[in-house]
Formats: C-alpha cells, sequence, structure tokens
C-alpha cells in the first residue's frame, strides 16, 4: 500500500538530553511513550484541548526555542525537547457576583499586567496561535469584550506565563476576563429565561408525566410521527 | 513549528471526485432511515452486534449483564491492594463530601454541595489527573436544552428515548429534560460565553437524532468553557483538590451497605490516603481507553472506567454496559490525530458525508449509532471508502460545505478548533474535505442511580453512597445523543451534590471504615477461577514500546 515504506522510517529526538530513536511521522507524545515512558504528568486529553502536554524544543543547527503541545506536534529529526509538567501560578480568589467588567476590576487582581513591556514573547509562545499580548493590551484599554474574544481558544497550557518577562499569569487573567464578558457584558437570551420560568410553574410536567408512563411501543409510535425541524432553521 | 502534511497524491485525487459532486449535493437531501432500517443497519454493522465480543459478568450484583470483554475482564479482576497492607485506622482526610472525579459532573457536584450548606473545607475532590483532566473539556459540539419557543421538554424526552432505543430509564430522561434551561441559565450567570445573537438569542443548532435545533455552544469548544468556568468557581469557593491521587478502592461500614469513605493512591509518592467521608460522590468517567474492539479513541488519558470497578465491588448495580457509543466522526487522516474527535456540529453546520465516488449514503444527522454503522458499511460492506498511506478506510466529511452554506468565515468562528487541529497538519478544513472513520467515544451504559443521584445495589440505594455523570448508566439507554453528555453531568452533578449535601446535613455520623466487601469479592473471583495477575482498576492505558517494556525489569521494590 502506498507509503507503508514511509512509514518504517525513523528519526532521532532527545529526550531531556537523551537520544532515542523513534518512528518517523508520530506526536511527540506518542514518541516518549514509543521511547518508554509512561505519562502520570504532562497527558491530559491527548486531543489539543487541555493543555497539560506543553512542550519546549530545539532543532540541530537553530537557536530559536519553541513550543509545542506534544500530542498536537510531529516529531522532527534532531528536536531536543522536553515537556513542562507544570506551570507554578496563584489563581486570585474573587466572587464573581461582586465584580464590575472592567478592566481596573482585572488590574486590581491581577496588577502585573501593568508590567507587560509588549515584548509579543506571549504571542509567539502560544501553540494556539492566538494574538496573547493584545488580548492583555486591551484589558488595559478596558475592552474586556475584545479581550475575551481574543482569549477564548486559550487552553491554559501556561507557555505565555513561562516565556513572560513581566511574569503575567495570563491564562488566569483570562479566564477572570472571560467570566466578566460572559456574566455581565454578553446580552442575556431572554427566551431562555423565559423558558425557566415555565418548567419552574410546572408548564411541562403533566405531558412528562404521561410520557414516563408509556410503553416502548407508545413512545415508539410519537417517535416516529414526530415533525422534524430543518437543521437550517 | 511543525511539519504540514497535508494530503498525498492520490488522495488529493479522489477530493476532486468529491469536489465535482458538490454543487450537485448541495441540492440534495439524503433521505432519512425508518426506525426499522435503522435497527436493521446496526444489527449488520453497528460494532456491538458483532458476534464473540462479549460476554456476561459472572459474579456480583448484576451477574449475567453482557458486556464487552474489555469490561469484563476489569470487572473480574483482583483489588490493587491487599486489605492486611492497609492502615485504616490512620485517617488522612475526614471531609463531609468526598468527590471522586474532577470533570464536569464532580465539579458541579462540589459547588452544589456547597451552595446547599456544606462548607468549601469539608468539601474534597480527589482525582487521578490534574483538576478538570476529563472528557468534559473536549466536548466541543454542545449542549441540548429545550429553550426556543418551537421545542419543549417533552420533544426532547422523546428524542431521547427513541435515540435510546427506548431503554433509558424514563424518570431519569424526565429529570434530565425539565432542569436543562434552568442549567444553561446557571452556566449563562456563571459567566459562561455561548454563541448568541447580538439580541442575546442563543445560536442553536441541530444535532444527530434531535427534532429541534437545540445545541447550544461555545464556537467549538463548548466543554472546555463550561469546565473552565466550572473550575474558576470551584476554586473561587476553596473547595479543595487532591490530583493526581485516583481512589483505588471503596470502604463500607459494617452493614456492608453504606460507603464511608475511599482509599486514594499518590500516583507520584506511591502512597495510600485514608478518606474518610459522610457522603461519597463517584464521577469518574467513562472508559474510552480501554480500546474496545480496538477501536481508537477520543477520550483524555485517563478513561479507564474505574469507577464502574469500585461501585461494582461495593454491590452496585450496572446497565446497559453491552451498548457502546463510537463517535461517527473521528479522524483517520493524518495518522497523527488518528482517532480524535471531529465534533457532530460540522454536520450540523451543514457537511455531508461522502464516499469514495463523491455520493452520500447516509443522512448526515441520523443518530450516531446509524451514522457509525453506514460508515462502517461504506468502507467494510460496501468498499467504497478511501484507504490512507497507513492502511485505514474512512470516509470525506466535506467540511467545505460548511462555509458555503453557513457564510464565509463560518467555519474559523464556529469550529476554530477543528480548523486548528487541521492546519497544524496542512490542511485547510475551508477548502478540503477530510477523511474520517469512527471512533470509540462514549460509555452509555454504567452504575445504576435513581433521580436523586443516589447510587443503587439489588436492594435499594446503597447509603452514602452517590454518582453522576459518564460512570452512570439510564439517562442515554443503548445510545446517547449530542449533547446530552455535557447536559447529564451537570443536571446529576448538581442533583448528587445536592443529595449528598441534605444526606450529610441529616445528622448521620462518620461511618465505620471496612474493606469487608473485598475478601467477598475476592471468593468469588477465585471460585470462577480468575487469573491472579488480573488486577483493576487500571488507572492508566499502557502505551510504551513493545520493545521497552519486553526488556523492562521492576528494580525497586514497588
Amino acid at each position: 500500500m502506498a507509503g507503508q515504506t514511509e512509514s518504517k522510517k525513523t528519526v532521532k529526538i532527545y529526550i531531556m538530553g537523551r537520544e532515542y530513536e523513534v518512528p518517523a511521522g508520530i506526536t511527540i507524545m506518542k514518541a516518549v511513550e514509543y521511547a518508554g515512558y509512561q505519562y502520570i504528568r504532562g497527558a491530559g486529553c491527548r486531543g489539543g484541548f487541555c493543555g497539560a502536554c506543553a512542550t519546549i524544543y530545539r532543532l540541530k543547527g537553530d537557536y530559536r526555542l519553541y513550543t509545542a503541545l506534544a500530542c498536537q506536534t510531529t516529531v522532527q529529526d534532531g528536536m531536543y525537547l522536553v515537556q513542562i509538567p507544570f506551570a507554578p501560578a496563584e489563581k486570585v480568589r474573587y466572587n464573581i457576583e461582586e465584580l464590575k467588567p472592567t478592566g481596573s476590576t482585572v488590574l486590581a487582581l491581577y496588577p502585573e499586567i501593568a508590567r507587560c513591556v509588549a515584548c509579543n514573547a506571549c504571542t509567539k509562545a502560544c501553540p494556539q496561535e492566538l494574538q496573547v499580548m493584545d488580548a492583555i493590551q486591551m484589558i488595559k484599554r478596558g475592552d474586556i469584550a475584545k479581550a475575551a474574544e481574543l482569549c477564548f481558544d486559550c487552553i491554559s497550557c501556561g507557555l505565555c506565563s513561562i516565556r513572560c518577562p513581566a511574569e503575567i499569569v495570563h491564562y488566569h487573567v483570562f479566564q477572570l476576563v472571560r467570566r466578566l464578558y460572559g456574566k455581565y457584558i454578553a446580552p442575556k437570551a431572554k427566551h431562555l429565561e423565559i423558558r425557566v420560568k415555565e418548567v419552574e410553574e410546572g408548564k411541562f410536567d403533566m405531558e412528562l408525566d404521561n410520557l414516563v408512563k408509556m410503553s416502548p411501543t407508545e413512545l415508539k409510535e410519537l417517535y416516529d410521527s414526530r415533525d422534524i425541524e430543518s437543521p437550517e432553521g | 513549528m511543525s511539519q504540514k502534511i497535508g494530503y498525498p497524491d492520490y488522495m488529493r485525487e479522489y477530493i476532486k471526485i468529491v469536489e465535482e459532486t458538490r454543487e450537485r449535493r448541495l441540492k440534495e437531501r439524503y433521505r432519512r432511515l425508518s426506525s426499522d432500517e435503522r435497527l436493521e443497519l446496526l444489527k449488520t454493522w453497528h460494532p456491538d452486534y458483532k458476534e464473540g465480543t462479549k460476554r456476561p459478568i459472572k459474579i456480583g450484583p448484576s451477574a449475567g449483564l453482557m458486556v464487552p470483554h474489555e469490561v469484563a475482564n476489569l470487572i473480574e479482576a483482583y483489588p490493587l491492594i491487599d486489605p492486611n497492607d492497609i492502615d485504616l485506622s490512620r485517617i488522612d482526610y475526614d471531609v463531609d463530601v468526598l468527590i471522586i472525579g474532577s470533570g464536569g459532573a464532580g465539579t458541579s457536584a462540589a459547588i452544589w454541595a456547597n451552595i446547599e450548606g456544606i462548607p468549601a473545607e469539608n468539601i474534597l475532590i480527589t482525582t487521578k489527573l490534574r483538576f478538570g483532566d476529563a472528557n468534559t473539556k473536549m466536548a466541543q459540539g454542545g449542549i441540548q436544552a429545550a429553550d426556543r419557543p418551537n421545542d419543549s421538554p417533552a420533544r426532547h424526552f422523546l428524542d431521547i428515548m427513541g435515540g435510546g432505543l427506548y431503554a433509558n430509564d424514563p424518570e431519569l430522561v424526565r429529570e434530565l429534560v425539565r432542569d436543562a434551561p434552568f442549567i444553561i441559565k446557571w452556566l449563562e450567570d456563571l459567566g459562561v460565553i455561548f454563541d448568541k445573537e447580538p439580541d442575546g438569542t442563543m445560536i442553536e443548532v441541530s444535532g444527530g437524532g434531535a427534532s429541534r435545533n437545540r445545541m447550544h455552544s461555545c464556537k467549538d469548544y463548548t466543554g472546555l468553557e463550561i469546565m473552565r468556568v466550572l473550575m474558576d468557581e470551584a476554586l473561587n469557593r476553596g473547595i479543595n483538590v487532591l490530583e493526581f491521587s485516583p481512589a483505588i478502592e471503596l470502604l463500607t461500614d459494617d452493614s456492608g451497605n453504606r460507603v464511608t469513605g475511599a482509599i486514594l493512591w499518590n500516583m507520584e509518592t506511591k502512597e495510600y490516603y485514608i478518606a474518610r467521608a459522610k457522603a461519597v460522590i463517584l464521577a469518574t468517567g467513562g472508559y474510552g481507553r480501554l480500546h474496545i474492539q480496538n477501536f481508537p479513541t477520543t477520550n483524555h488519558y485517563g478513561a479507564t472506567m474505574d469507577g464502574v470497578v469500585l461501585a461494582y465491588r461495593v454491590g452496585a448495580k450496572l446497565r446497559d454496559l453491552d451498548a457502546t457509543q463510537y463517535h461517527p466522526t473521528g479522524a483517520a487522516y493524518p495518522d497523527q490525530i488518528l482517532g480524535l474527535l471531529i465534533t457532530e456540529k460540522v454536520r450540523s453546520m451543514g457537511a455531508q458525508l461522502v464516499n469514495i465516488d463523491g455520493e452520500q449514503f447516509v443522512y448526515p444527522l441520523e443518530t450516531r449509532d446509524a451514522v457509525s454503522a453506514a460508515i462502517i458499511r461504506e468502507c467494510y460492506g460496501r468498499n467504497k471508502g478511501v484507504v490512507t498511506p497507513t492502511g485505514v478506510r474512512g470516509v470525506w466529511l466535506d467540511t467545505p460545505m460548511v462555509d458555503i452554506i453557513r457564510g464565509e468565515g463560518a467555519t474559523k468562528r464556529y469550529l476554530s478548533s477543528v480548523y486548528r487541529m487541521y492546519s497544524r497538519f496542512g490542511i485547510d478544513v475551508t477548502k478540503e474535505p477530510i477523511l474520517v472513520f469512527p471512533t470509540l467515544h462514549y460509555m452509555n451504559g454504567g452504575v445504576c442511580i435513581n433521580k436523586y443521584g443516589q447510587v443503587l445495589g439489588v436492594n435499594g440505594i446503597i447509603e452514602g453512597f452517590f454518582a453522576a455523570g459518564e460512570v452512570t448508566g439510564g439517562v442515554h439507554g443503548k445510545n446517547r445523543l449530542m449533547g446530552n453528555s455535557l447536559l447529564e453531568i451537570l443536571v446529576y452533578g448538581r442533583r448528587a451534590g445536592i443529595s449528598a449535601a441534605k444526606y450529610v446535613k441529616s445528622g448521620v455520623s462518620p461511618g465505620k471504615l471496612t474493606l469487608n466487601h473485598i475478601p467477598k469479592y475476592v471468593e468469588e473471583l477465585e471460585k470462577i477461577g480468575v487469573q491472579k495477575d488480573r488486577r483493576a482498576p487500571m488507572l492508566l492505558p499502557e502505551y510504551r514500546g513493545e520493545k521497552v517494556l519486553s526488556k523492562a525489569i521492576p528494580i525497586f521494590p514497588i
């Protein structure tokens, strides 16, 4: 079959400095396991959603320090890599009910964001390719909505925070920003509020109680004859 | 910096066929299956119906229940500990409510136990990996709730029952659909950012087997957005979380019908902790990492069914574990992301499933069991799949249709994680279709509970023992619909949290700590001749290279 020979190729990688020969074309995470490591830290969702597998690496003959998610990145020959098992960072405690959705709220809880020197190291480090620095700048300008939008796809891997010369813990800051936006700025869904009230008033209880009592045959009849809304609305 | 591989030339040739038929297919709606046709398709092509893949459990409260061999092997397995090695008198954690598992179910249970009056310092969440490492974060497509004027909880109920082949527990389904709008409102109030119109109206799309468009979403990071808000809220409330410390056994009192705590195990220092609790909530999730029938999985690293194993040893009944959910659209190419989830929302937004000839073969929003069976039939029954360079078969998911139907930019805006994952490998999903094949996704069945989240044994409820989320069975019957798992973890996480709090507040004293259930279980295992080296819970899957394992020797004691 096409490509079969290709999959037998190997590459040399250096896990924390030690050389291992691993199959070409697999992810860093699978390569580390192939080499014989069993993850306890450093593996979470294994699908690019949780940020547990933040990785830094260099390539032979290249001075740059690269960042990646081990579960979403293919191994390359000559990769010197280490995963970051944990990013030390303090999350500030607050009561979301007592906050105002402003830039000064965020500044009061995370004053270090004022130290941002706009070096953009965070943005370069982001494996999600988010405009991390812009999000911080938006907070400083008081634009919570724009900041929340820019940081929405953050997976809290912490790579920005360990590169930041201002020692900002971006992902904690962003969590606060998103909640402020979601709770106070985003318009409320009125139809939802109405439906919650209707449920509380028991509007649907009789219909539901009848359905609960029905036999599978009776339910099937109703199910088969129900009308189906077009996915396009 | 990553290597952008894209498609090999021969696959590009096949893509041309998909492109050629696209304009015609945009106007084409594939016929839906009737209920009988669905059943027939399942019986012939769904992996659940494949012979020789299951066996009845031989021991315990649900003896006789048919389950996959991979499940039976863990249920019919010896404990990791010998009770003689454990000193139950040295209590490390003494709390009102112990929650095992920190996904959406466990975390919402903690928050609601706190709201219901249990002080944060008397609540402990213990979890195998990091706080929030769970399938919740990986849920992409959405969460269902009947909150539009043309919809109703009754319709939602009917969709769920039909989707589950009427095997669901109707009482559990009733509470699920009734609580659903409240849960969405709760999330909105906590600050979850839903996709909305400028006036606040929720943007709701359809899902497989849903008769109304009731899928609420946060782009295609719905589970992540919900989970991180729940985590933030739990931490703000001061709820303690013990990471890298899975429960490896439950503790019971002398009666054997009350759960009084758990043995936790620090995976890094290898020491055990004794946790005593007036109420225990089990929220450990499902079993993707068992790789049933060798399928790849969408699940997180820790999805090894530990909770079902522990609960069964203390007498919990199990149900519907004969039914496994294979998500129709797991990535089939490139190999690096094999089996990872491509959210159903891609189909909700208009993408069709297409074979090697560029033809549709199933209505894209049938229930998941049916779509999976149809894809397997297309690849293995009709030989109309495309084969990847590593020999994986798959069909096309015609992703460029999303922008054509919903407008340019829709993919990047509402499916940003799908777009991002493929661009990492040099594929632009707005321009090229992607290859998919079913992947192990969800444990439809699990531990029996009632509508209060109390765990059920053969003689009714097991005292002090609650469960919520994927570890439980009953809500989804034999097949879960999209968007109902995020809903379930929050509805039943909340119910379990409130029930546990009420139980504690009713004035119960801490129970005696025993492992009396273990010798009894071990005796049964010996009677049926289970091999001694088969032990559970599994905790982590084994992915180390064969070459290494064949030469590994344990030199350090323990």
